[in-house]
């Protein structure tokens, strides 16, 4: 039997296991080994790390949501239009609701939105962009004429009309609406490096050593991309957090889920500043730009993902 | 007096993290006025660091760490801001490669000469709209251009034509001194032996000093009087271009030497040099190319020879460049000064 | 691997090729332009043809025709009997299988991300249907075929981490994976220091001669040529102007346009005597 050791000794066949490159690298699945080297080529960036670390604190406190919240985020069991006290940390909604237990909760829905749309945003992106890219021509001028369309008409307006006219007001609808209006920035970007790594050497290579299509735009092309993949889901996602809380502010979601926007909405039609409640107006507003700090900061590290010298430092 | 001298050049590049990577190691340099002189090596070997750093051309992560470059007696190596633009001024100027990629893709040749003229103008200058075009076209007549070629944009001219541009902007400052870093490296093998034809006769007619940064021995040696031979960040032999291909020398130039051959001759054989150019970040003791080198002996991998005169030049080399009785101590004394 | 004799010849007959480009003048008017013109060549099994020319001379067009990567405008090209101008993706598949292509730029044609086993391997499956533990087993028979030793630390490596002279023989051992007939080589060496141009063109000659390969080797460095080729065709404007045995042609040059190519390529030698002495040819291709 074979002895995986990081050098073997050149003439042992390699039974199994070929050429390892490291004694542990095999046994882990491909896509996991993919995140978990992503995630440690961001993690060597300072900045990156810093979002990471924001990104990690609230994903835990959503995931972690009713042990860290206090209350229930819809029991109107308080007296309502409280300030801050020991009690109700961040005071109370006009409902009688725990302000900061909405905001703890809030957090999924933030992350959901953020993530889902971006990462909705990201795949549609990525899908038409490699077509456009890969097959100039008649599909590269109609997608290219789509994608130029869905740059130019304003995001937020075009958003309220479709939120106004959907039926559905659930967290999926707001999802799709948000990814709807916010792919066409990364296909654009995707659709044109695509068409430049197209003509790259190593393509032409790829061609002669046999390979199929499918093959070429997954295994070659694609993974040249991976740092615009990620920046244009990140930026996505960023754009994904601010749309939520717009739309939900507006009115237009669905009012009975808790979220950062609809704390902001509540905040809005109670008046909270007038009755003093600052920090329902504050606190939510300073969780999405953290969130959204978080997500930009992670972008600063995604150049390296696509790059195995930088990688490597 | 001569008109550029160098001394102790060292230049370092500073990666984000990691060590220093020395591309240029404690070079002497000095260039006569009207001299033609060729810098030459492989990839790696800071012939094009060197050309930059005696332009003060420098850019981070490179940084010039030791050394004075005196510059018609005025040291350069310190200077900053306008007093360097002063200089530049009927002073040095570097060509590139991408020199014919550095004209800017928006601008007609015509105003990026306006530009270059203006922003180096003198009082006297005459700056006129027709002033500009008389003397735009004296330069481009200069590099063997059609005064038509000042209404076009960049993209309308070939690569030749572009690298003609870039040298007739370098001209327009009337330099004593310019610095060609692989001039024609991009260009096609009959427009480069125009082009350098050009350079050539430009600099035979209007006497300012040149340097000819190539990796290509066969270019240096048909362009210039005297040769430089880089190896790992050091001059390793300075030597009339003419007595190159013949008379003993530094082994990495004949190495050099043997991997070219007469597509004419009756019998052509060409070799290669084995093994690889050493590691610049480790500045470790002895000769740079002792590793590949067919002739070394022990001394040669624990020290580094200064330049000696071998032949009508100087070579860095304790087998063919052996410093007789007296100076060896010298030698060795500057060597340990050097590492 | 045995090498399967090889009696296959390629041949280019009144190949034409025109692109139309937009127009550099500021009209934008369209026009067309022939990059080769009427062509005719034969490359008989087994031999080794060079093809010279400035750059827009054609060569390069012309490798990309043969390869089956465009298609002439007019006139055919034939490799045994396949059609080389008519093929789909599957008869390309199958043209590849027997010609491969060694590219210019070492730097550019290894995809930055894959190891060089990944990039030996593929070849290895998609023409030879071999199975993962034959396919590492022809990879370290390949990296030492081209003098990558040993065999089990490159094939781990990355582009990056290879230097150029490396990279341009994962490029061959790439291009010998699936055991071509032919081996098209475009500027190999054009590219890579002086210093390492003699191993590759020793690995490429050494190759045909013991696999019985046929080279098409493209260049506008006439050294490189007359050492690795027997044979010259001479391309400018898109025609071939000489064509005849590389040391006849380049001894004897009856166009203008080759005496001038020859004329135009650098050469330490060409004031000075013939080349004596230098390091002696033992210290060939160790790079």
């Amino acid at each position: 039997m074979t002895i995986i050791t990081a050098t073997p000794p050149p003439e042992a066949p390699g039974r199994g296991v070929r050429i390892p490159v490291r004694a542990s690298g095999r046994a882990i699945p491909g896509p996991l080994r993919f995140v978990g080297r992503a995630l440690a080529t961001l993690w060597s960036n300072g900045k990156a790390r810093a979002g990471l670390i924001i990104l990690g604190v609230i994903i835990a406190i959503a995931i972690l949501a009713p042990l860290v919240a206090p209350h229930s985020p819809t029991a109107t069991s308080f007296a309502p239009y409280k300030g801050p006290d020991s009690v109700n940390w961040f005071g109370t909604t006009g409902n009688g609701q725990d302000v900061f237990s909405q905001l703890v909760y809030g957090a999924r829905v933030s992350l959901l939105v953020g993530l889902g749309a971006g990462g909705v945003a990201t795949v549609v992106a990525v899908t038409l962009g490699l077509v456009a890219g890969y097959r100039p021509g008649v599909v590269d001028e109609i997608l290219g004429f789509v994608t130029n369309l869905a740059l130019v008409v304003p995001a937020l307006p075009l958003m309220i009309v479709l939120a106004a006219y959907l039926q559905g007001r659930s967290v999926w609808t707001i999802v799709l609406v948000v990814a709807f209006t916010s792919w066409a920035t990364g296909c654009r970007v995707i659709r044109s490096q695509t068409a430049t790594l197209r003509t790259r050497e190593f393509v032409t290579s790829a061609v002669f050593s046999g390979e199929r299509l499918g093959r070429i735009v997954f295994r070659e092309i694609l993974p040249n991309m991976t740092s615009l993949v990620a920046a244009s889901f990140f930026s996505a996602a960023t754009a994904a957090v601010l749309a939520e809380a717009s739309l939900e502010f507006l009115g237009l979601g669905n009012p009975a889920t808790v979220s950062w926007g609809t704390i902001l909405y509540q905040a809005q039609q109670q008046n909270a500043l007038l009755t003093g409640q600052w920090l329902m107006v504050l606190a939510p507003g300073l969780a999405i730009v953290l969130l959204m700090v978080s997500l930009t900061l992670i972008n600063f590290g995604v150049d390296a993902l696509s790059n195995p010298r930088l990688r490597e430092k | 007096m001569a008109l550029l001298e160098a001394r102790g050049v060292s230049v370092a590049y500073w990666p984000s993290r990691g060590e220093r990577i020395w591309a240029v190691r404690d070079v002497d340099l000095s260039l006569e006025q009207g001299e033609f002189v060729g810098i030459v090596g492989e990839s790696g070997c800071g012939k094009s660091t060197l050309g930059y750093a005696l332009t003060r051309m420098l850019r981070p992560p490179a940084r010039l760490e030791a050394g004075a470059i005196a510059f018609n007696g005025t040291d350069i190596a310190t200077l900053h801001g306008e007093r360097l633009r002063r200089q530049r001024r009927h002073g040095f100027a570097l060509v590139l490669q991408s020199g014919m990629n550095a004209l800017n893709p928006v601008r007609t040749v015509a105003r990026q000469f306006g530009d270059v003229l203006k922003a180096h103008a003198e009082p006297g200058d005459d700056l006129s709209r027709e002033g500009i075009a008389r003397r735009s076209a004296v330069l481009l007549e200069a590099v063997q251009l059609a005064p038509a070629v000042l209404a076009s944009y960049p993209h309308e001219l070939s690569g030749g034509m572009r690298q003609r541009v870039s040298i007739g902007l370098a001209l327009a400052l009337e330099p004593r001194l310019i610095v060609f870093d692989e001039p024609t490296t991009a260009l096609d093998v009959i427009v480069q032996q125009a082009v350098m034809q050009t350079i050539r006769d430009l600099q035979r007619d209007r006497g300012f000093s040149a340097v000819l940064i190539s990796h290509d021995l066969g270019v240096v040696l048909e362009a210039t009087d005297r040769v430089l031979v880089m190896y790992a960040g050091e001059i390793v032999e300075d030597t009339p271009a003419a007595s190159v291909t013949s008379g003993l020398h530094h082994p990495y130039t004949e190495a050099l030497l043997a991997c070219y051959g007469d597509p004419r001759a009756d019998e052509v054989q060409i070799a290669g040099i084995p093994g690889q150019p050493p590691d610049l970040s480790v500045a470790g003791p002895g000769c740079p190319f002792a590793p590949r080198c067919p002739l070394a002996e022990d001394i040669c991998a624990a020290e580094d020879p200064p330049l000696t005169p071998l032949g009508d030049g100087r070579a860095a080399c304790h087998v063919r460049a052996r410093p007789a009785g007296s100076s060896v101590a010298a030698a060795e004394v500057e060597a340990d000064s050097v590492s | 691997m045995s090498a399967d004799q090889n009696t296959v010849d390629l041949t280019v007959s009144d190949v034409t090729k025109t692109y139309r480009v937009r127009g550099h003048d500021r009209a934008g008017s369209n026009r067309a332009v022939t990059a080769v013109d009427d062509v005719s060549f034969r490359i008989p099994a087994g031999a080794a043809i060079g093809l010279v020319g400035a750059s827009g001379s054609g060569k390069s067009t012309l490798a990309r025709l043969i390869t089956g990567s465009e298609r002439p405008t007019r006139g055919s090209i034939a490799f045994g009997d396949m059609a080389v101008g008519r093929l789909q993706a599957r008869g390309l598949r199958r043209l590849h299988r027997e010609v491969q292509m060694v590219f210019q730029d070492p730097y550019g044609a290894l995809n930055p991300l894959h190891t060089v086993e990944y990039t030996l391997t593929r070849p290895c499956q998609n023409f030879l249907h071999m199975s993962a533990d034959q396919a590492a087993r022809r990879v370290r028979e390949l990296l030492e075929t081209v003098g990558l030793t040993p065999p089990v630390q490159f094939a781990a490596k990355l582009p990056h981490q290879l230097s150029g002279g490396q990279r341009q023989r994962v490029l061959i051992a790439r291009a010998l994976a699936c055991e071509p007939s032919l081996i098209v080589a475009d500027e190999p060496v054009s590219m890579l220091d002086v210093s390492l141009r003699a191993g590759i063109l020793e690995l490429l000659a050494d190759l045909r001669r013991q696999r019985g390969l046929s080279l098409l080797y493209i260049t506008h460095d006439l050294l490189s040529a007359r050492v690795v080729t027997e044979e010259l065709l001479v391309l400018n404007a898109g025609r071939i102007v000489e064509q005849g045995p590389t040391r006849q042609v380049l001894q004897h040059p009856q166009h203008s346009y080759t005496a001038r190519l020859l004329d135009a390529v650098p050469n330490p030698f060409a004031a000075a005597t013939p080349p004596t002495g230098g390091i002696p040819s033992t210290d060939r291709g160790n790079s």
